[in-house]
């Protein structure tokens, strides 16, 4: 089945995680995508854990293999005359351009917006960062680890009463991606129904403080610094990971009405504490909150995580194990969905990672190639796509343009 | 970049932020609430910390853009005022239970036959379908079926969650995603379709490189709080340190990778008389995190302690950055109100409230586009602010609303 984006090409000179998930988006649905890389730097990805069998290796990453499938990948040198030149005509065949460099570096090489539009007018150029493209910090350099506590997500996850803790990774690389696909998308479809392109310049520091919106007007309307206040909800009670039978083993469970505390209380087999005054209101239950999750972890430690969540959603109480990354690939509903697809990858062998995430009726995108091996298809695309003869690319290669 | 295009907007807090993307790229998005409003209009924190359905800050934000109506599509004659919406619209978005726009008698099927360039987006806890489609959830259940609560929080504790909930934002933004693939197959084929979004397979994307620590290395991640244990060789680093004022962000690496930043980092303690004799020995391109062992890690990461807590977390940040070191600091959302960055960008956007008699600050849009800018046009709808002009639209008398009105239906 042919895909959404059969025809649309893209040349993406993105590293690191946000540019290579954005233009993963396209990929999925059948854009050809050009990921340009250089052997004299490697992606950061490539050089970043997990390995293949924990054995570093520029095509062993595992990193990188997930968010460039469905790409082509061809190496070229920007800092080579030649390499600046092909690099143009790369644009001059594509639809997209794509980078996520530090702000200026595209500019270094002479491929900033202006003159990507003057050799491609009507060419849409994506330009994630850090900090965006304009203002005082938009040259400093850093990754989504750095952005994690720009963007107060650090400070807000934790325990009031000790260090933040910090949420897994550059966490706000995924919430810049989920923006950048649907911004790109549109801007492709308004180019499809004008004729016109345009510049997208993203912020990842924006992107991740939408994220905390109504924080941020907490603070300017009610003067309130939000801090972090580990598994609290002020609207539901029992609310918080519980300790389950096993080591390290953990259910959520969030409880937000007195139906569902009715319900909670049946599937604990209605112990004598349940029917005290003191915990018969949602309010009574968030002042004794302490003494309520000591009592209902008395009930969820004699029981499986697994149990906890399969009684509690029987009866329709919201709960849900803390899945180690190992039952992700054994989750019954990730499976039903088609969560994960498999490639088979020269170096990594058998390689499972997360498919087209939003599902479409009649659109489903199919797992095409795993990502490429350093320079993989840097021979292909100069002959079959940009049409190099024999002498041309023999001189782009031994100048070290294609490095 | 969506001007002219309609979106019916009937989600809850699950997906909110989707019909809010999609305004801002200029749809024209119509929030439909049940009579007396949305149960989200609840959700806290609210102006002046006045508990109110049209005070509520949760709701102003992820609802601006939008006008509103009150619809009952429980009603027939709701149900039957929806389907002439629907003919006008090119978008509709839902977060109900799977099933529930179906035994309304408007599930995609249904809606597709009254207008087949109709996109149906559907936001659900698990999806539509599978053994889990009918599970309830929030947040932190989310959170915990996507994989990302294991992996967050202090290690003597239980996993912790980011204190905002965050998994409903992801979901409404993938939702944006998925409905903007479907808006262009719709543009070249001129068929609509259905979106199905997870709540959970939006979130999972947010676990980044951790579920690959299985299938490549056979090892299960554990959280490790303000710390990180070496991937080597298991001694336990600190990547958040407290500073004069609050906290930084620096995770150290060895060898070439950190090489630079640790040699400034050094030099910048030794021009303060910070580093004693042995910092200031080490020859950071041999250093091996893989091989240090813990009491000389802890010795190092002392010294870092005391330079670190006589700064302020802004010196760090930007002197170091002149220097060559990477110290990011923990913004607090007082920290991020007066960044410089944030505020010579233009991020902050004005958004008239007169109701209140008020101007409030927003986080503006984390896009410029250069062409087709989005924009934050107009504040969050009250209860049914646009009735009388949407309903007007639709050809309906003055004498209907009030006979609507009074039978329930909006």
């Amino acid at each position: 089945m042919p895909g959404v984006f059969d025809g649309i090409k893209v040349v993406d000179f993105t590293w690191a995680m946000v540019g290579p998930m954005t233009t993963r988006y396209l990929a999925d649905h059948g854009a050809t995508v050009i990921h340009v890389e250089t052997a004299t730097h490697a992606d950061i990805l490539r050089t970043a854990g997990p390995f293949k069998d924990g054995v570093p290796g520029i095509d062993r990453a595992g990193y990188y293999a997930q968010y460039n499938v469905n790409k082509y990948g061809m190496t070229l040198n920007l800092n080579h005359p030649e390499g600046v030149k092909l690099a143009k005509k790369l644009i001059t065949w594509a639809d997209v351009v794509a980078e996520s460099y530090k702000p200026g570096t595209m500019e270094k090489w002479g491929l900033g917006y202006e003159e990507v539009r003057k050799i491609k007018p009507d060419i849409i150029m994506l330009r994630t960062s850090m900090q965006g493209q304009t203002g005082p910090h938009s040259h400093l350099p850093g990754t989504g680890v750095n952005l994690v506590g720009l963007t107060g997500f650090a400070h807000l996850c934790g325990w009031p009463d000790r260090d933040p803790s910090q949420p897994y990774g550059p966490y706000t690389d995924a919430i810049a991606a989920h923006i950048c696909g649907a911004v790109l998308i549109a801007a492709l479809d308004y180019r499809r129904r004008t004729g016109k392109g345009q510049l997208l310049d993203i912020s990842q520091f924006e992107a991740g403080v939408n994220f905390i919106a109504p924080v941020m007007l907490d603070y300017f309307v009610n003067n309130r610094v939000a801090n972090r206040v580990g598994n609290y909800s002020p609207c539901a009670a029992p609310h918080n990971a519980y300790r389950c039978l096993g080591d390290d083993r953990w259910c959520a469970i969030a409880v937000f009405t007195d139906k569902g505390w009715r319900a909670f209380c049946r599937v604990i087999g209605n112990p004598p504490w349940t029917t005290e005054d003191r915990f018969a209101t949602l309010s009574g239950r968030k002042e004794n909150e302490a003494e309520l999750d000591r009592l209902v972890e008395e009930w969820t430690v004699k029981h499986t995580a697994e149990d906890v969540m399969t009684l509690m959603q029987k009866a329709g109480v919201a709960a849900g194990v803390a899945q180690t990354i190992k039952e992700l690939y054994d989750d019954p509903q990730l499976k039903h969905r088609g969560h994960f697809w498999v490639f088979d990858h020269k170096v990594l062998g058998k390689f499972l990672c997360f498919s087209s995430l939003a599902k479409l009726s009649k659109t489903k995108p199919e797992p095409r190639m795993p990502a490429p091996c350093l320079g993989e298809h840097t021979e292909y695309v100069c002959r079959e796509i940009l049409k190099l003869s024999d002498e041309e690319f023999v001189a782009l290669l031994s100048e070290g343009a294609l490095e | 970049m969506l001007d002219g295009f309609r979106v019916l907007d009937l989600t809850d807090e699950k997906g909110f932020l989707c019909g809010r993307l999609m305004a801002d790229l200029g749809a024209d998005v119509i929030k439909i609430e049940p009579p007396g409003g949305d149960p989200s209009r609840g959700i806290g924190p609210f102006y002046k910390d006045i508990p109110h359905s049209e005070k509520s800050l949760y709701w102003f934000v992820y609802n601006a853009n939008k006008r509103g109506i009150t619809l009952n599509i429980a009603s027939k004659d709701g149900q039957n005022i929806f389907k002439k919406l629907v003919k006008k619209a090119h978008f509709v978005i839902e977060s109900f239970s799977p099933g529930y726009m179906k035994s309304l008698g408007l599930g995609y099927a249904k809606l597709s036959k009254i207008n087949p360039e109709i996109i149906l987006t559907s936001i659900t806890p698990f999806g539509q379908t599978g053994p889990y489609s009918h599970y309830k959830a929030s947040d932190i259940v989310e959170m915990g079926l996507c994989g990302l609560l294991y992996l967050c929080g202090d290690s003597d504790r239980s996993p912790v969650r980011i204190s905002f909930p965050q998994a409903y934002l992801h979901a409404g933004a993938e939702a944006v995603v998925g409905t903007m693939v479907a808006h262009y197959h719709r543009g070249q084929t001129g068929e609509g379709q259905w979106v199905d979004v997870s709540i959970q397979e939006a979130t999972y994307l947010a676990t980044m490189n951790a579920p690959l620590f299985w299938t490549l290395e056979n090892r299960v991640l554990k959280r490790a709080g303000a710390w990180r244990t070496g991937i080597t060789s298991g001694i336990l680093q600190r990547q958040i340190w407290p500073c004069k004022d609050g906290y930084v962000n620096m995770p150290v690496y060895g060898g070439d990778l950190g090489a630079k930043t640790n040699r400034a980092l050094t030099q910048w303690m030794r021009s303060e008389g910070m580093a004693d004799d042995f910092l200031a020995s080490i020859d950071w391109n041999k250093f091996d995190m893989a091989t240090v062992s813990q009491e000389t890690w802890n010795h190092i990461e002392q010294l870092m302690v005391n330079f670190f807590k006589s700064h302020t977390k802004q010196e760090l940040y930007l002197k170091g950055l002149t220097l060559g070191v990477m110290i990011y600091p923990l913004y607090t959302p007082e920290d991020i109100a007066k960044d410089k960055q944030l505020g010579e960008r233009g991020y902050w956007t004005p958004i008239e409230h007169p109701e209140l008699g008020e101007t409030l600050t927003y986080p503006g849009v984390a896009v410029k586009a250069s062409l087709t800018p989005l924009q934050i046009k107009r504040r969050a709808p009250l209860i049914g602010e646009h009735n009388r002009e949407i309903y007007q639209e639709l050809g309906f008398t003055k004498e209907e609303m009030v006979s609507l009105v009074e039978g329930g239906v909006i």
